[in-house]
Parts: C-alpha cells; structure tokens; sequence
C-alpha cells in the first residue's frame, strides 16, 4: 500500500472541478491508457486578462493522478496562464504534503497537461515525445535507452557513474544489477570489461567536430527553454556537439531532478524540430571549459 | 464496519486452531528436534506428524517425499536449481509466461547463466497449446515447471498431463502449487509430477514456512548444505513451530476441502455474477470454467485498478489488482498481458479471492459496493462519456504525446 498523505487522499475521495467544463476555450490531453496515466485538463481562460475562470479535470489514473489533478487545478484558478505556468510538478506534490517518490510522475502529468492546455488556447502547438525503453530505476522513472545512451556518450563505467549522471540507481538500489548489465553490454561494444569497484569517472571525454551554424541553432532552441527552466530554479548549458548527439550541462534545480529527463526529451524533440534531423540530447557533468581543455 | 478481506490468493490469516496447535512450540516445546533427549525428542515426534499431514493433503506415497523449507520461493528454486545441477548435460528449461516471479525471474537469471529458456505462450483466457509444449520437449530439457493454478487468475493447467509428456523425454516436472494445496484435491502418488512447491500462508498457516515435495526416486541436489535436517535435502534448524502449524492447516485444509469448492465457489459466483450483471464493460479474465474454486479476476474497462482498491478500501474491503500503479511499474500485469487484455482494460483488473471464512453478507456487501466504485471512477475518466465509453475512445482522447 502506499504511503499517501492525507491531502492526496483527501483530493482522491473528494476530487475538486472533475468533469467536463463544457466551454471550455484550452485544453490539454497528456499520458495515454497503454501506460496507466491519462490526463485532460480543460480550462476557461478571460480573453482579456488572460485570468483562469474556471478549471475542471479528467483523469484514468491511479489515486496520486487523480489527486494530482484536482490540486493542479485548485491552484491555477484565479491565476493569469503566466503565473499558472510558474506552477512547477514540485509545486503540485508540495501541495498534497509531498507524493511518493514512485508517483512523482503523477505530478509531471499535471504539468504537462498545464502546458498542453495553455498552449492550445494559445494556438500554438505543445510537443514533448517520449521515447521510452524499459523501464531501470523505478524510483526516478529512468529508462534503459536513456541509461545505455549516457554512458555510452561519457565512457561510464560504474554505477556510481550512471547514477550521477542519471540519477538512476539512487534510490532503493535494487535495479543496480540491471544497470551493471547495460554497462557490461556497451562495455564490451568499446572492447572493455566491467569491472566491480571500477573508480567513477571524474570526467566524461568525447570530443568531435563542430559546426557553426548548428551550434548557433542548438544555442537558440536552449536560449528559447531557458526562460521556462530558470523558473524552476534551473538552467542548462551547451558542453559539446559531437555528429548527432548533444552534450548538455543541466545546473541548478534541474541537475539530477527526478525530471531531468522528462525536460530534456522535451528539448530534445524541439531540436529536432528545429535542426530537422534526428538528434540525440545527452546529460553530462562537465562544464564545456573543462571538456574543451581536454579536447 | 467490520473489514472484508477477499485477498487470500495474497495471504491468509492464520487459522486460531492453528495458532493454538502452534504455541508450545514457542514455549516448553522449545528443543531442538536433533538432541538426544526428551526435549528435542518431542519435537522431532510433532514434526513427525506434521510430514504426515502435509503428505496426506498433497496424497503424496511417502512422508519422507516432504520437505519444509523456508516459503514457496524457496521450493521453486530448490527445485529448478536441483533439477539442472542434477543433469548438467541438460541445458534448456521449460515454462510459461505467466508463472509467479518466484519462478521468472530465476529463469531470467539462469538464461543469463546460459541456459535455454522457452517460454510457453498462453491464449486469451489463459489457456497454454500442448501442441507448442510438444514441440519444444527434447533430450535437452531438464525441466518443465509449470504453475498447478495461476495466482492472479485463478486458471489450471493440465500439469498432470504435462508431466506425464515431460517423462517420456526423461525431463523432470515442477510445479509450482502455491496456490493450489488446499484449495484442490491432490493426489500426487498417481502422476508423474517429481517435484512441487507449496507455501504455507496460502493455507491459514503462518508465513515463511513452505513444503518442497520430492517424488522418491528424483535426483536431488540440495540448495541449503549443512547439517542433516530434512535427511540432508535441506540443512537449518528446523522452524518446529511453523512446521507443526502447517501440519494443522493442511489438515484442517483436507477438511474443508469439500466446503471449499461448494460453498465457497458458490459465493465466488455470487459475487461475480452479481458484479458483471450490474456493472456495464466488465469482463471476467482467465479461464472461468476451469479454475481455483475462490478465484474472480473482474477487468473493469477504462478505470485504473489502484484507484478502485483504494475506494474499496475506505469500504472496509481488501481487493488486489494487475494494475501498474500498485506495483510501482509502467506497466499491468504481465499476466493480463501474457493474455492478451487489452490496455484500457488491463490496468483496470481486479481480483477478489475468497476463502472458507469468507461470509454470504460480505459478498453481498462487496456487490453493493463495487458497482457505486466503478461508476465514481468513471465519471472522472476522459475515456467514459456518460452511460458507455467516449464514442471511440482512442480519438475522444488525443493526447499531445503518448
Ligand atoms: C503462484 C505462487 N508461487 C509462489 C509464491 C511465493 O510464495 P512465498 O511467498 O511463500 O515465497 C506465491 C505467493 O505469492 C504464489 O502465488
């Protein structure tokens, strides 16, 4: 059973605005049956002050979703859309006196959708694609594509390793044999063994050819999400450009956040978008200096 | 209110009969059953017993084919890791795809190891295809093991049949009866299953305490090496008091044997019957016409399973789902998956396992409650509109990512 505060059962019994708001002029549909999670968040939006009147849910979910839900839309009525987008998923689990690590997802759904919704009555276009592998650390939703790109791109070798630039693995570390078995396999793509007790790495090597325009274009699409990361007290950096993958320096709040990854496949498909190629986006801990000085 | 416990397929509550039958074993019974004096003695005599109990519930020839380990897990892996160190030119194992994670993930770990691990599919009610079973039986089989009734369905398979084809290739034969013993009749002396793993807090005996079953005649190799408890096969002191206690349940078990599967598989079909009569898009999962006799697995479409156990629970009513959320995952169960359910139903399974204290106004209750649950639920669901599902629901939701 879990662990849920009294508030999250408090808005799961009594949920607040579920149900259809029927003039509704933003709304925003996130998650989907196939993974358990399914979110619509409809809002009612005063033209002119941009104030939201009146803000309902529906959501296929489990009872941190359901109560996730009713407390996002608590606190975004009676906001303008630019304060409400202030609400962080760490705002919404604040609320309900803290989710468990487990369901933390539960209120990056919430998010989201707030995103969703607000960028439908704004008529633009709200994108962020997962791409999901099988699931490793459960604790911080890390996914085993995630996992293997990452060391791949900075040389990991230990588990320390992949939890520090993932997260993954840092809490009740029972999927540590999982990660030491995706270690084994790129270790041996790169002619290497794994070794038990192998030192972390302090830093992370490859370097590669850079080109200036895509770089320009790269800098643009993060100087467009910087706003919207500072806001929940984090920031990014570029560290390096090596053929399709793009190193990135995530500080701050979003350093290591259990959303890190959530944020950065968000990024990752608006470069995509812009650049219009397939890129891959890559966590690391290095500062460019530091990479740049060993390259 | 007093609470409705209708997840006995989890645990069950240890029989009063049984905690009594129990207690000396804590106190002046205390010996240890190897001493060579009349405190030990006593207790290897109650221990005596108790092989004879559990050997008579299982209709097993030999007392001796009983040996108590520490829970049903531990007789799963005994038995799979006994049966390939005791034919090591044999390398490929057999099961199926829904068997409990005491069994998967052992074989995910031996494919590691390097054995051959096949899998055997099972249709939409759960059902396997002897004729792929067939197939995959050669020389290079060292074990079948294959679950007697699924834990989350309730669903048989024919393992005494498939023992019977596993022989004819020289492979041996587990199964994992966890949540059988007790519920049916067995009578081992007649099939040609070698090995089966039994788990007492399935039967109103306490936890952490389970029965390997060992035909005469298998090939052994211990998991547990040490002193010469169980006659070797399984070395520790013995855990006197938990042993006798699974004695008493397994008898008290071959006593309500009949009550079990008239009495209570009628309340089970009260209580299902009832359910899918009133509540719309509610569907049974598994093989209803041939399963545990206290088994209802009820998918309920478009609601997710965690949130109807929590409105169950401030009823007073303890229900378990296959839903992702309960066990932390992405994902519903790999059961419901293995059959083939789909998502908008999967991850809205409940089970409801029942046992002989199970009463006629808890079920009862349960049907007034359950239909109320599912309808609350739904009213908060994208997925339902009204009185049906949303015209399509795949298109009434379209969600920016997936
Ligand atoms: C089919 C099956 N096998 C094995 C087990 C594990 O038994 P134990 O908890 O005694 O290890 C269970 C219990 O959940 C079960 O249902």
């Amino acid at each position: 059973m879990w662990d849920y505060s009294d508030k999250v059962k408090e808005h799961f019994f009594q949920p607040r605005n579920a149900g259809v708001l029927a003039d509704a002029n933003g709304v925003g549909d996130v998650g989907s049956i196939s993974c358990g999670d399914a979110l619509r968040l409809m809002l009612k939006v005063e033209p002119v002050t941009d104030i939201i009147l009146d803000a309902h849910f529906q959501t296929f979910g489990c009872g941190s979703a359901i109560a996730s839900s009713s407390a996002l839309t608590e606190m975004i009525k009676g906001k303008t859309l630019d304060e409400a987008l202030k609400v962080s998923n760490q705002d919404i689990a604040d609320y309900l006196d803290g989710l468990p690590p487990e369901k933390m997802h539960c209120s990056v759904m919430g998010r989201e959708a707030l995103q969703a919704a607000i960028a439908n009555y704004r008529g633009e276009v709200w994108s962020d694609d997962h791409e999901e592998g099988a699931l490793v650390c459960k604790c911080f939703a890390i996914d085993a594509v995630l996992i293997e790109d990452t060391i791949r791109a900075n040389n990991l070798c230990s588990v320390q390793d992949v939890t520090n630039y993932t997260k993954a693995g840092g809490g009740c570390s029972s999927c540590h044999e999982g990660i030491e078995e995706i270690l084994v396999k790129v270790m041996v793509e790169r002619g290497e063994t794994f070794k038990h007790g192998a030192q972390p790495k302090e830093e992370a090597a490859p370097v590669g050819m850079t080109n200036l325009q895509r770089i320009r274009k790269i800098e643009a699409v993060l100087e467009s999400v910087r706003p919207q990361l500072k806001r929940d007290g984090g920031d990014i950096e570029l560290v390096d450009v090596d053929g399709k993958t793009i190193y990135v320096n995530m500080t701050g709040a979003c350093a290591g956040c259990q959303m890190e990854a959530l944020t950065l496949q968000g990024i990752q498909q608006k470069l995509m978008e812009e650049l219009k190629e397939f890129i891959k986006i890559v966590p690391t801990k290095v500062s460019s200096l530091s990479r740049a000085m060993k390259g | 209110m007093e609470a409705i416990y209708l997840d006995n397929n989890a645990t069950t509550r240890v029989d009063p009969a049984v905690v009594e039958a129990m207690l000396p074993y804590f106190t002046e019974q205390f010996g240890n059953p190897s001493s060579m004096h009349s405190f030990g003695n006593k207790v290897g005599l109650a221990i005596k017993k108790a092989r004879m109990q559990v050997q008579e519930l299982l209709g097993a020839e030999h007392d001796s084919e009983i040996i108590f380990t520490s829970c049903g897990t531990e007789s799963d892996s005994t038995a799979l890791l006994s049966a390939l160190r005791a034919q090591p030119e044999r390398r490929e194992i057999i099961t199926t795809t829904v068997e409990h994670p005491a069994i998967l993930t052992l074989c995910t770990f031996l494919e590691k190891e390097g054995y051959k691990v096949h899998l055997l599919k099972v249709d939409e009610k759960g059902r396997l295809d002897l004729e792929e079973y067939k197939k995959l039986l050669t020389d290079q089989v060292a074990v079948v093991s294959v679950m007697w009734a699924n834990n989350e369905t309730g669903t048989f398979f024919p393992v005494v049949e498939m023992a019977e084809l596993a022989h004819a290739v020289g492979a041996m034969f587990h199964t994992d009866a966890v949540q059988a013993v007790g519920k049916v009749p067995l009578n081992l002396k007649d099939t040609k299953i070698d090995m089966l793993s039994v788990s007492g807090h399935k039967l109103h005996a306490p936890k952490g305490i389970g029965v390997l079953y060992l035909k005469r005649g298998t090939r052994f190799r211990p998991l547990l090496r040490g002193g010469h408890q169980e006659r070797g096969r399984r070395a520790g002191t013995e855990n006197s008091a938990s042993i006798v206690g699974l004695g008493k349940a397994a008898e008290m078990a071959l006593e309500s044997m009949a009550f079990e599967n008239t009495i209570v598989a009628r309340l089970r079909d009260k209580l299902e019957t009832a359910i899918l009569a009133k509540v719309p898009r509610s569907f049974v999962t598994g093989d209803a016409n041939n399963r545990l006799p206290n088994t209802s697995n009820i998918a309920f479409e478009f609601i997710e399973g965690e949130a109807i156990l929590l409105m169950l629970n401030k009823f007073g009513i303890a229900a378990s789902s296959g839903s992702a959320c309960t066990s932390g995952s992405l994902e519903p169960s790999h059961v419901m998956r293995a059959m083939g359910i789909p998502y908008t139903a999967a991850h809205g399974t409940v089970r409801f396992s029942l046992s002989r204290y199970s009463t006629e106004a808890e079920v009862d209750r349960v049907i007034q409650v359950v239909p109320e649950i599912i309808a609350q639920l739904r009213k908060l669901s994208p997925y339902w509109d009204g009185d049906g599902p949303a015209a399509e629901p795949d298109k009434a939701f379209a969600p920016t990512y997936a």
